[in-house]
């Protein structure tokens, strides 16, 4: 468990005259689930983009898989894409193809595979991830926001990928739908041998599912670390975002039990 | 950066007790699993009723792919009555062995499309396409209709409508498309001038060039020309607006909010663009005819005092008024079909061009379609 899958060092991004990070450094674990935390604003996210080659920080390095992501040549980025699997926070479906047609595409334009088996594939992973055979042949408007995710998580799971870096994966579902999409993540990981990155804001998946977390504020990591270890931390910034009424009611129960336990 | 060599393999070899032995090598994933699939196809073809030794402890890396091309051959095999023993299975292969037959849905449903009957597919298609067109039809009807009926009904509210809109609208689909309706009249007067020039010049009927322009242009081009250039430049933004507020629910919360759309987006397009045209086309005559002086001057060397003495003869009013009155006509005609096929549009990304296109294809062949009509019914009214 001890080899970091990913690491980010001392990262700066500026955007104009808005500095969003200011020497950002954490690194995730083979296997682990990691939270990545912080209020509106606080680069999470710009974070995430710039792990997944979207964006390029002013100065720093993300290592992913033991490779520089920062000084990388087209052809190691393109290898690297092809490692990871990525959920984006409104599904990001081409909405000019079919459930099916979004899942199998990359197989069919990187792979030999012969269709019948990609058929297979496709079947496969959306069974996988919860929806009904049928969906297959709808179209992403066709959706409700829960399936759209789930589609959406198909589609980043279909090549197997070993790194799932998720964005906002529960926004927009209701505590059901919510609760059983982290579920859904514990079982996959367990089952496909995955890390998974997560930025989200989301109290209930944080105390569900993820085991390592990092809360940025004031352009850095505030706290890294598992949640009650990040919860003992008495800096301010940490006491905002657990201290609140819908944090405390949360959490209570899960610290307690883990500080008593001990 | 280097990934792993991603190839699979799959070799047969001779073992003391089975018939046959199989040993996998390399990552069985699913950048190389293609390698062994045709192999493995072609293997299990060949083997019924035998004993085979399967040897899957030289596999690196094997992931859900490479499980399901397992599993789909080693079944085959087993239907095949043949018995496949095993060898090197770990925890992880158990584990994702589980994983993928319990999600691996029955292949039945695979033969579900029709057959399709060659015979019968002309028809069919040709059906499907009168329908569509006749679905169409009603459905711009019931537009023209219901954008009718408030119309109306604003004319007698005239303090309902909205003059806001109206005014941006008529600065966006008049006032900046005065350069590109000034340099298209501008060239129509350069082009039928020399045109004209070449022919008049052999009968010496040089002068004639006055009549020859001015009505031309004032009773067709122009109107037709500026008619064509806002269908293309006014009409598919109107259809792009529209798709869009379509596609971001605006039009939905509008509704909702009880703003009637047709009220809101249709009417003050239209009337803006009924305000707009009539006085483009009378701006297009001018640059046409100007344009046409140009050219009269330095090629047939009539001066420009003799043109506008001329042109003040020759030109009835009734040329003018003529365009004038058409543009008008052909402003509803690309208002109506912009604004509905905006409304047609759909929550996918391609819809939206695809829609534009057709607006303007539309708008364009209604517009000469349209002209053709004046044309006749002008000409046998002896007007």
């Amino acid at each position: 468990m001890s080899d970091p899958v990913i690491t980010v060092k001392d990262i700066v991004t500026q955007f104009g005259d808005n500095r969003v990070h200011d020497g950002v450094s954490l690194h995730i674990n083979k296997g682990e689930i990691y939270g990545l935390l912080g209020g509106s604003g606080s680069g999470k996210s710009t974070l995430l983009k710039e792990m997944i080659l979207l964006l390029q920080p002013q100065s720093g390095d993300i290592t992913i898989f033991g490779h520089s992501v920062i000084n990388s040549t087209e052809s190691e980025r393109d290898l690297l894409r092809q490692r990871w699997g990525i959920l984006f926070q409104n599904g990001a479906l081409y909405s000019s193809l079919t459930v099916a047609e979004n899942i199998a595409i990359s197989l069919k334009e990187y792979t030999n595979i012969p269709m019948t088996l990609i058929n297979d594939i496709v079947r496969m992973k959306i069974d996988m991830v919860g929806l009904p055979a049928h969906v297959k042949d709808f179209y992403p408007a066709e959706l409700s926001g829960g399936m759209v995710k789930r589609a959406s998580l198909a589609r980043a799971l279909a090549r197997d990928p070993k790194l799932l870096l998720l964005d906002e994966p529960t926004s927009g579902l209701d505590p059901i739908g919510a609760e059983s999409f982290d579920q859904l993540i514990l079982e996959l990981r367990a089952m496909l041998d995955l890390t998974v990155v997560m930025v989200t804001h989301d109290l209930d998946s944080i105390v569900n599912t993820v085991d390592r977390l990092a809360v940025l504020a004031r352009k850095k990591v505030a706290a890294q670390g598992t949640l009650t270890e990040v919860c003992q931390n008495p800096e301010p910034d940490i006491k905002a975002f657990f201290g609140g009424k819908r944090g405390q009611a949360r959490l209570h129960q899960k610290i307690w039990n883990d500080v008593n336990g001990k | 950066m280097r990934l792993p060599e991603h190839t699979a393999e799959i070799q047969a070899y001779q073992d003391t007790g089975y018939d046959i032995a199989l040993k996998s090598k390399g990552c069985w994933t699913v950048n190389s699993i293609h390698n062994v699939v045709e192999s493995l196809a072609d293997f299990c073809q060949k083997y019924k009723n035998s004993t085979i030794l399967w040897d899957v402890s030289a596999i690196e890396e094997i992931d859900s792919v490479g499980m399901m091309v397992f599993i789909r051959y080693y079944d085959q095999l087993l239907t095949n009555k043949c018995s496949v023993t095993l060898k090197g299975v770990t925890q992880k292969h158990q584990r994702l062995d589980t994983l993928v037959r319990q999600h691996s849905v029955s292949a039945l449903e695979k033969n579900t499309l029709p057959h399709k009957n060659y015979l019968l597919s002309p028809f069919h298609s040709v059906g499907k396409w009168v329908v569509g067109l006749v679905t169409e039809l009603i459905l711009f009807m019931t537009f023209f209709g219901e954008s009718s009926l408030i119309f109306f009904k604003s004319l007698m509210h005239p303090s309902r409508i909205r003059y806001a809109a109206i005014v941006k609208n008529i600065e966006q689909a008049g006032l900046h498309a005065l350069p590109i309706v000034a340099l298209t009249s501008f060239l129509i007067g350069i082009v039928i001038t020399y045109q004209a020039a070449v022919q008049l010049e052999k009968f010496g009927a040089n002068i004639f060039i006055v009549e020859m322009i001015s009505i031309s242009v004032t009773r067709e081009l122009a109107p037709l020309i500026t008619a064509i250039v806002v269908a293309g430049r006014t009409g598919s933004s109107y259809t792009a607006q529209l798709g869009v507020m379509k596609i971001t629910e605006e039009i939905d919360a509008m509704k909702t909010m009880g703003f009637n759309p047709y009220h809101f987006l249709v009417i003050p397009r239209i009337l803006a663009l009924m305000i707009t045209l009539p006085l483009l086309v009378f701006f297009a005559d001018i640059i046409a005819i100007f344009a046409g002086m140009l050219i009269s001057e330095i090629h047939l060397q009539l001066s420009f005092s003799e043109f506008l003495h001329r042109l003040q003869n020759v030109l009835d009013m009734k040329h003018v008024w003529i365009g004038i009155i058409k543009a008008p006509v052909f402003a509803i005609l690309i208002a109506m079909v912009s604004c509905f096929r905006g409304f047609q549009v759909e929550k996918n990304s391609d819809s939206i061009g695809r829609y534009t296109t057709i607006s303007v294809v539309n708008a364009i062949f209604l517009v000469i379609a349209c002209d053709a009509i004046f044309s006749v019914i002008l000409t046998e009214l002896g007007i």
